[in-house]
C-alpha cells in the first residue's frame, strides 16, 4: 500500500474527484501555479489546467462567495483558506450564504462546496496562524465539519465532503501534515511514512462523514478528541497507564453520537480533549450531549481539556498547547474520582 | 438568440515562470523629472494621469532632477542612506538568527527600503502609522530602538509585547506604530477611522494606512477608500506595489486596472504613483500627500512601484515561482545603491566613506543584537513568562482566566 503524507493525501483526494467529475474546481490564494504554501495543490494546475485550479485575488470573502456562485451554477468548487485564521473576512458567505442557500431557497439554489483551511498550532504561528475556529462552524445550521486526524481519513473524508450536497468545513491540522504529532514538541515526530495511517489507497474511496473512529480500545475513561489531539491523548493514555478507549471523532457535524453514547456507557467516565479555547467549545456541546445520553452511566463528573480562553501566544505556545501531561492529569483525574 | 460563440475563462498570467528569462518590458517608466508636481490642493480630476505615471527624481546619471527634487539637504539625505543601511544590516542580522533557531519567523525589507525610510520622514510626532508587516523602516527612521525590535523577534524577557505575537509584528504606539496584525488589510480601515477620529476632534494629527499589492483584494481595502472618500479624512493610503504577493504576481490582484494607484479615481481621491526605489522622490511624494491632509484637503492614494527582492518570508521560496535572476533585472535599481550614487554626485559622500558607514553599523547592528539574546532568544536563556499569557485579555482579569491560570500551575 502506497504511503503518503497527509499533504500528499489532501491533494490526490483532489486529484482524484477532479478526474471523476469535471465540475471539481479548485482556487485559493497561492493555489494555482505555486501549489499551495503547504503544497496542497501543487501539480494540479499543471495537470488540470488553469480553467479548473487557479490562483485567486487574497480576498477570503471574494473566494467563498465566488465559490457559492459556482456552486449555484452547478458546479463543485473546493477552495483553500490559507490559514483558517485568515477565514474570518469569508464568515458572512459563510454563514449567511452558503450554509443557508438551500433553506432560504426551498431547494432551488444549493451550494455544495468543500472549504479546506488549515487549522491548529505547534508551528509558532502566534495568534494569526494556530486558531482552531471550529465551534463558529458547529453553531451555524446548514454546514458539516470535518477534523481529519491522518492521512487515510483525510482523503476518504475529503472526496466524501467533495460529494457532498452540501457545503462541508474542512480543517486540517497542520501539525499532522507531516506525521502523526503527539504534542512531545522536544522530540522528533515520526513521519507518516513510518505509520499504519499513512497508507494511502490509489484511486477513489470514502470515508463516510458523521461516522467517528474509536482509535484505542479500553475500558476505564473515554476520551472525545479530533485531529493532533487524538494523538495527544493516545500519548496520554500510555504514559498515565490509563485504559481509555480514545474516539476520533472525524466530522464534528454531523456527530456520531452512536459511537460516542456506545463507548461512554461503557466506560462511564469521559474526558473531553479540544486544542480550542475552552469556553463555549465544541466540548462544551459534547459535554452536553454526554451528560443528556449516559448520565445513569457516569461514575464522574466529565472534564474538558482545551487552550485556555487567551488568544494563541508566540512564545508560549507550548504553555498554551493541551499536551499530553495536561491530558493525563486529566485522565488520572477522572478515573481516580 | 445572438452566436457570439462560447465564453472562455481568463485567468491573468505572468510574462515570464521559473527558467525563463526575467521580463519587465510590460512596466512603464517615466523620465526622472517628467512629471509635473500639482498644487496640494488640485482637484482630484485633473491629475487622473498622475496614476498611471512614476514620480522619479534620481536620473540615470545620479542626479536629482525636475519639480519634485531639492527639498532635502545633504545631510538629510546622508541620513536617509543610514537608514537604509541599518533597516538592510538590521535585516540580513535577523534573518541569520532565523537560520540559527533563535527566532521562529522573519520577514526581511530587501530592495524595499526606501518606501518607509522615507515616508517617515514626512510625518510629525502624534501623526498614526497603521503598517503591514514590512515596514520596520518606519521604526528605524523614527529612532525606535532597535534593541526593542530584536527583544520583540526573540520573544525574549524584554520583549515589549510579553511574547504573544509573532516576530515582526512590533506595536510601539510613542513612535507612531500601530500593533501590525497577521491578517491582512485590516489595518487600512483602522486608519482611516483613526484620521476621522482626528478631524472629528479638530486635532492636527494625520494617519498613514500601509498595504500591500496582493492585499487591496480585500474588502477592507474597499471600504476604507470608500469611508475615506465620503468623510475626507486626513490620512495619506499607501499601497506598496512590490510586484509579489507571496507566489502570485501583481496582475492576479489588479485585474484589468492598469495601476493600484487607479484604483482611486473611482473614488474621486488624487491618487499617484512614484518610484519607491528612489529615496527623494518617495520622500516628495509622502510630503505632498501629508500636506494635503494636513491642509483638511482630504485624504491621498500614492502606490509605490518597487520590488521584492527576497523572500516573502522565512517560510517561503521564491525560486519556485519566478525566475532566480528577477531581481537583478529590476529596471527601477536598487535605492541604497541609488541614494548612495546621488550623494557621490553631489560631492556629500564617498566610497570611503560609504564602506567606513557600512562597518560601523554592522558593528552597531551586531552590539545591539549580542544586548538582546544576553536577554534571551526564543528557546534558550529568560523568556516571557506562562503567567503572563493570561494578563492582557482583559484590562481585569476575569474569575474563569484566573481560574484557568490556577489550573495550569503558573
Amino acid at each position: 500500500m502506497p504511503r503518503k503524507t497527509m499533504v500528499e493525501a489532501i491533494r490526490d483526494a483532489m486529484d482524484v474527484s477532479m478526474q471523476r467529475d469535471e465540475n471539481v474546481v479548485v482556487f485559493g490564494e497561492d493555489v494555482g501555479y505555486f501549489g499551495g504554501v503547504f503544497r496542497c495543490t501543487q501539480g494540479l494546475q499543471q495537470k488540470f489546467g488553469s480553467n479548473r485550479c487557479f490562483d485567486a485575488p487574497i480576498s477570503e470573502g471574494g473566494i467563498v462567495g465566488a465559490a457559492v456562485g459556482m456552486a449555484a451554477y452547478g458546479l463543485k468548487p473546493c477552495v483553500e483558506i490559507q490559514f483558517a485564521d485568515y477565514m474570518y473576512p469569508a464568515y458572512d458567505q459563510i454563514v449567511s450564504e452558503a450554509a443557508r442557500l438551500r433553506y432560504r431557497s426551498n431547494g432551488q439554489f444549493t451550494a455544495p462546496m468543500v472549504i479546506r483551511m488549515p487549522t491548529g498550532g505547534g508551528i509558532f504561528g502566534g495568534q494569526t496562524h494556530s486558531q482552531s475556529p471550529e465551534a463558529l462552524f458547529t453553531h451555524v445550521s446548514g454546514l458539516k465539519t470535518v477534523v481529519p486526524s491522518n492521512p487515510y481519513d483525510a482523503k476518504g473524508l475529503l472526496i466524501a465532503a467533495i460529494e457532498d450536497p452540501d457545503p462541508v468545513i474542512f480543517l486540517e491540522p497542520k501539525r499532522l501534515y507531516n506525521g502523526p504529532f503527539d504534542g512531545h514538541h522536544d522530540k522528533p515526530v515520526t513521519p507518516w511514512s513510518r505509520h499504519p495511517q499513512g497508507e494511502v489507497p490509489d484511486g477513489h474511496y470514502t470515508v463516510p462523514l458523521g461516522k467517528a473512529a474509536i482509535r484505542r480500545e479500553g475500558s476505564a475513561v473515554t476520551v472525545l478528541a479530533y485531529g493532533t489531539m487524538v494523538f495527544v491523548a493516545e500519548a496520554a493514555a500510555e504514559e498515565t497507564g490509563v485504559d481509555a478507549e480514545i474516539i476520533d471523532l472525524r466530522t464534528l457535524l454531523p456527530y456520531d453520537l452512536e459511537a460516542i453514547v456506545a463507548s461512554v456507557q461503557k466506560t462511564g467516565r469521559c474526558v473531553v480533549v479540544h486544542e480550542a479555547t475552552l469556553t463555549s467549545g465544541f466540548g462544551a456541546e459534547l459535554s452536553a450531549l454526554v451528560q443528556q445520553n449516559c448520565f445513569y452511566h457516569l461514575e464522574a463528573p466529565i472534564v474538558r481539556v482545551a487552550g485556555w480562553d487567551t488568544p494563541y501566544p508566540h512564545a508560549q505556545e507550548w504553555d498554551y498547547f493541551p499536551g499530553p501531561a495536561r491530558v493525563g492529569r486529566a485522565l488520572k483525574a477522572v478515573v481516580e474520582a | 438568440m445572438p452566436d457570439f460563440g462560447p465564453l472562455s475563462f481568463h485567468v491573468p498570467e505572468p510574462a515570464v515562470r521559473p527558467g525563463g528569462a526575467p521580463d519587465f518590458s510590460d512596466v512603464s517608466i517615466d523620465p526622472a523629472g517628467e512629471v509635473r508636481r500639482p498644487p496640494v490642493d488640485c482637484a482630484p480630476e485633473d491629475i487622473r494621469d498622475l496614476a498611471f505615471k512614476i514620480i522619479r527624481v534620481l536620473n540615470r546619471d545620479s542626479e536629482a532632477v525636475g519639480p519634485w527634487s531639492g527639498l532635502l539637504s545633504d545631510e538629510e539625505l546622508r541620513e536617509g542612506l543610514r537608514h537604509m543601511m541599518t533597516l538592510r544590516a538590521f535585516d540580513a542580522r535577523m534573518l541569520m538568527a532565523q537560520r540559527q533557531g533563535k527566532t521562529s519567523f522573519y520577514m526581511q525589507h530587501m530592495g524595499e527600503e526606501a518606501v518607509s525610510c522615507a515616508f517617515r520622514k514626512a510625518l510629525e510626532p502624534g501623526d498614526m502609522n497603521f503598517p503591514t508587516y514590512r515596514q520596520a523602516g518606519l521604526l528605524i527612521a523614527g529612532g525606535y530602538p532597535m534593541r526593542e525590535m530584536m527583544n520583540q523577534i526573540y520573544s525574549n524577557e524584554l520583549d515589549p509585547l510579553h511574547g504573544r505575537q509573532l516576530p515582526v509584528l512590533y506595536s510601539a504606539r510613542d513612535h507612531g506604530f500601530f500593533s501590525v496584525s497577521g491578517n491582512l488589510a485590516t489595518q487600512y480601515i483602522q486608519a482611516v477611522g483613526w484620521a476621522m477620529a482626528s478631524a472629528m476632534k479638530h486635532d492636527t494629527k494625520i494617519a498613514a494606512a500601509w498595504i500591500g499589492d496582493g492585499s487591496t483584494a480585500e474588502s477592507d481595502f474597499h471600504a476604507a477608500l470608500v469611508f475615506a472618500s465620503t468623510y475626507k479624512a486626513p490620512v495619506v493610503l499607501n499601497i506598496v506595489n512590490n510586484q509579489w504577493a507571496i507566489s502570485t504576481f501583481q496582475g492576479i490582484a489588479r485585474g484589468g486596472a492598469g495601476t493600484f494607484a487607479a484604483r482611486g479615481l473611482g473614488f474621486g481621491i488624487p491618487s499617484l504613483r512614484v518610484d519607491g526605489n528612489d529615496y527623494p522622490a518617495v520622500y516628495a511624494v509622502a510630503r505632498w500627500a501629508a500636506e494635503r491632509a494636513r491642509r483638511n484637503l482630504g485624504p491621498t492614494v500614492v502606490e509605490y512601484v518597487t520590488y521584492r527582492v527576497g523572500a516573502h518570508s522565512t517560510s517561503d521560496d521564491p525560486s519556485a515561482y519566478r525566475p532566480k535572476t528577477e531581481s537583478d533585472a529590476w529596471p527601477l535599481g536598487d535605492p541604497v545603491l541609488r541614494l548612495k550614487n546621488h550623494l557621490i554626485r553631489r560631492g556629500a559622500w564617498s566610497e570611503e566613506r560609504h564602506k567606513q558607514a557600512e562597518a560601523e553599523i554592522l558593528s552597531e547592528v551586531i552590539a545591539v543584537q549580542k544586548e538582546a539574546e544576553s536577554h534571551g532568544t526564543l528557546h534558550s536563556g529568560p523568556h516571557p513568562s506562562a503567567r503572563d499569557m493570561f494578563e492582557g485579555v482583559f484590562e481585569q482579569m476575569p474569575p474563569h482566566l484566573r481560574r484557568q491560570r490556577q489550573q495550569g500551575g503558573v
